[in-house]
């Protein structure tokens, strides 16, 4: 709990000192005042420290130690485990590590005591499973009451789910209920000795980056989206055990009524792919597109193209990659022509190995890529995809002439 | 039938900068506007009064000048605003801006539907809506496609889930968030901003408010706190090649075959 302090001193330029701050919070009538846009982001003091101050009152401490374990929303369909639940998992697991606690999973649905069990293969102390015939569908009355009761009787330090759109219609509500501090689609977590979670996440369209703490309330929420963490090893020996909830605290009621259910349509998506092949605007026209599969062919990769492609009408939005698009996590992406743009990079960042071919030396994606090819795509590739089908025929080049 | 529509004023462009040796933001001449994804929310309450006959509020949480996205929604065709706004909100982060509007539209009636954009393009975190049904103690759906059927105590809409479409109907009164393209928003209209010129925009500070606990509301109602604002990192462990022709692609090449993707 903190407040921004104005000292009124005189100032020739009252506007300049208005400019400060990103949020427009800064009002001038004579005197500054801070207005209802401030997001405490402090820059005012830093840049003005003559004029403000930042004041920390005392906070209500709550019993951190009280609050132990790290809990894991298991997201699924009809009991199919979504795959983001493992990658939590694993970051649950790392975070717990350091500060000795245990890693808990919230499994709500129907029928689904079985697929509990899958879930300790990969390193979760309990499994609480909430089971009930009305818990089939997501409707979200019921599921926040789950995870009340979840939370009443366990007390979680930490709270972890996916930033599907399951997870944040449930996550805020949940949070709320509790009146505690969510963050939302993290892309970094780790966790202090004091069990506070540092929790970093973009904004602004991923023009910046917000480092966020819940430092006085209990449990911390975050979300965090598909493919940011690594999806954990199972491990060898484990001794988990699962753990069927009382229901009978549960009311089930709900003014929601599913009344069908349509199952997308299961095209394996780029998200799945290992490696992926992007083409950019440096693709002249749509026929050229041709090379990039061929490449995509040779190396078994799945392509994937930028907004203005997409806009183009040369490929499915579904291949879209970035902020607007999707998230992918390839063991290998290259791209073909792209600038790297800070809305792409933000789809594409923690591609394990990241090959970029720009003819332009200062072309942004040069500074993500861990290997930046300098030079024109139309010789490249082609290039690139002879040579490959060169050595597979006949072995390495010393052997074709 | 009443429905009340949230809209946020944003930064007119999310291009900000930062200066990397001070950390501050480099801004010039920021305007600021509607968020974007609001629209939708307002073109579906104007689809549904036309199709049923309802009465529209816009109502913002921020400061004095969001009044400018009020007006716009009456230039869209809406009835009444508000704007909620005291200095004593300042700080706020999802929990507290949730709760404030909560109670501004208590102030005002529930109504019937309380519609909201999918997310922001400043916070950015799609959460306001689900809390602030919650502070509301009303169901909520989340990420709505489409609305297939308004009867008189429900609504029947598309829902998008990870793995499915879901046709639910949700009772009254209700919060949907609604995803980009539900409808396609109209333009403001020059007869109505010509009309509504006079309108008043009401303001409602904490005074006016039902629960008046400031420990509730801005930064002291906050659980979260940004401790630090900071630019996205390049890669710092990254290679560049400029040998060119051949010699590039056979790198290419062999650096493909050692990372074993050939
Ligand atoms: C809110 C918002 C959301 C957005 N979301 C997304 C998103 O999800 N995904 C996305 O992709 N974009 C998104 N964008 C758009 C983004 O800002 C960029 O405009 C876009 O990514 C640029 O695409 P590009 O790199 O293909 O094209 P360009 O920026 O035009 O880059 C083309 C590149 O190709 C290089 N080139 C040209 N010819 C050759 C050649 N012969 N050989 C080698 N290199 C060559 C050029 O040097 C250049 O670097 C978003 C924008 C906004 C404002
Ligand atoms: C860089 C940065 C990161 C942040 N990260 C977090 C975080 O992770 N967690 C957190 O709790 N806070 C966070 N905050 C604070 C938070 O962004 C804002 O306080 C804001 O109130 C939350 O709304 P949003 O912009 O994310 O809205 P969203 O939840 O994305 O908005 C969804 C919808 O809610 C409605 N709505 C939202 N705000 C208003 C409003 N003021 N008036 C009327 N309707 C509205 C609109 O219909 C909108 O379409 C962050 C702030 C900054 C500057
Ligand atoms: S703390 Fe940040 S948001 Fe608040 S007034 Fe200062 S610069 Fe503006």
């Amino acid at each position: 709990m903190a407040s921004i302090k104005v000292k009124q001193i005189k100032v020739d330029d009252p506007q300049s000192v208005s400019s400060v701050c990103p949020f427009n919070a800064i009002d001038y009538d004579g005197a500054f005042k801070i207005n209802a846009g401030c997001k405490m982001c402090r820059l005012c003091v830093k840049e003005r420290p003559d004029i403000f101050e930042y004041v920390e009152c005392q906070a209500p401490k709550i019993d951190k130690d009280s609050w132990r374990g790290i809990a894991v929303y298991v997201e699924h369909q009809e009991g199919e485990i979504h795959p983001v639940t493992l990658e939590l998992i694993g970051k649950a697991r790392s975070m717990a590590a350091k500060i000795n606690h245990p890693v808990y999973a919230v499994f709500v649905g129907y029928d689904i005591k079985e697929k509990a069990l899958e879930l300790l293969l990969y390193g979760v102390d309990e499994v609480f499973v909430y089971d009930h015939e009305r818990l089939k569908h997501f409707r979200i009355e019921p599921y926040t009451e789950a995870m009340e009761s979840f939370i009443n009787e366990n007390k979680p330090s930490i709270v972890l789910m996916g930033g599907t759109t399951i997870g944040r219609s449930l996550a805020p509500r949940t949070a709320a209920r509790f009146r505690t501090g969510l963050t939302a689609d993290c892309t970094i977590l780790d966790v202090q000795e004091n069990t506070d979670l540092d929790q970093i996440r973009p904004a602004f369209g991923g023009n910046i980056m917000a480092h966020i703490h819940t430092p006085n309330h209990r449990p911390q929420f975050a979300t965090v989206r598909y493919k940011i963490f690594d999806k954990p090893e199972k491990i060898a020996e484990n001794s988990g055990k699962v753990t069927l909830c009382k229901l009978d605290c549960l009311s089930f009621d709900s003014k929601i009524n599913v009344l069908s259910v349509r199952k997308k349509e299961k095209t394996k998506g780029i998200e799945d792919a290992e490696v992926v092949v992007v083409a950019g605007r440096g693709i002249k026209k749509e026929s050229d597109l041709e090379m990039v599969y061929k490449l995509a062919e040779l190396l078994e990769a799945d392509v994937a193209c930028t907004r203005p492609l997409i806009e183009a009408g040369w490929a499915d939005p579904r291949k879209q990659i970035g902020l607007s698009g999707r998230t992918v996590k390839p063991k290998l992406l290259i791209t073909c022509g792209v600038s790297g743009a800070i809305q792409f990079v933000a789809g594409m960042q923690n591609a394990e190995t990241i090959i970029a071919i720009n003819s332009d030396k200062s072309a942004p994606i040069l500074k993500v890529a861990h290997f930046g090819l300098i030079g024109d795509l139309y010789e490249i590739i082609p290039g690139l995809c002879q040579k490959i089908e060169a050595v597979r025929k006949y072995g390495e080049p010393a052997n074709v002439l | 039938m009443r429905v009340v529509v949230c809209v946020k004023q944003v930064p007119g462009t999310t291009e900000v900068d930062i200066d990397e040796e001070t950390g501050v933001l480099k801004r010039d001449g920021v305007e600021s506007k509607m968020n974007p994804y609001d629209l939708y929310a307002l073109e579906t309450a104007l689809q549904i009064k036309e199709r049923r006959g309802a009465e529209l509020t816009a109502v913002s949480m921020g400061p004095p000048q969001a009044k400018a996205v009020i007006r716009e929604a009456y230039m869209m065709g809406f009835d009444h605003g508000a704007l909620f706004s005291d200095r004593k909100f300042a700080g706020s982060d999802v929990l507290a801006t949730s709760y404030t509007i909560s109670q501004g539209i208590r102030k005002l009636g529930l109504p019937d539907i309380v519609l909201c954009g999918k997310m922001t393009t400043d916070g950015d975190t799609a959460q306001v809506g689900p809390a602030l049904a919650e502070f509301l103690g009303i169901p909520h759906i989340a990420n709505v496609l489409s609305i297939i059927e308004i009867n008189d105590k429900s609504i029947v809409v598309e829902m998008d889930m990870p793995g499915s479409v879901e046709l639910a109907e949700v009772a009254f009164p209700c919060l949907l968030t609604v995803n980009k393209g539900i409808f396609q928003p109209r333009l403001p209209s020059y007869k109505l901003k010509m009309a509504t010129k006079e309108r008043e925009i009401p303001i409602y500070s904490l005074g006016d408010y039902e629960d008046q606990d400031e420990s509730n509301y801005g930064l002291n109602g906050s659980p979260t706190q940004v401790l630090k604002i900071f630019p996205p990192e390049a890669n710092a462990n990254h290679q560049i090649w400029e040998d060119g022709g051949d010699v590039l692609i056979d790198k290419l090449h062999d650096k493909l075959r050692e990372l074993k993707f050939i």
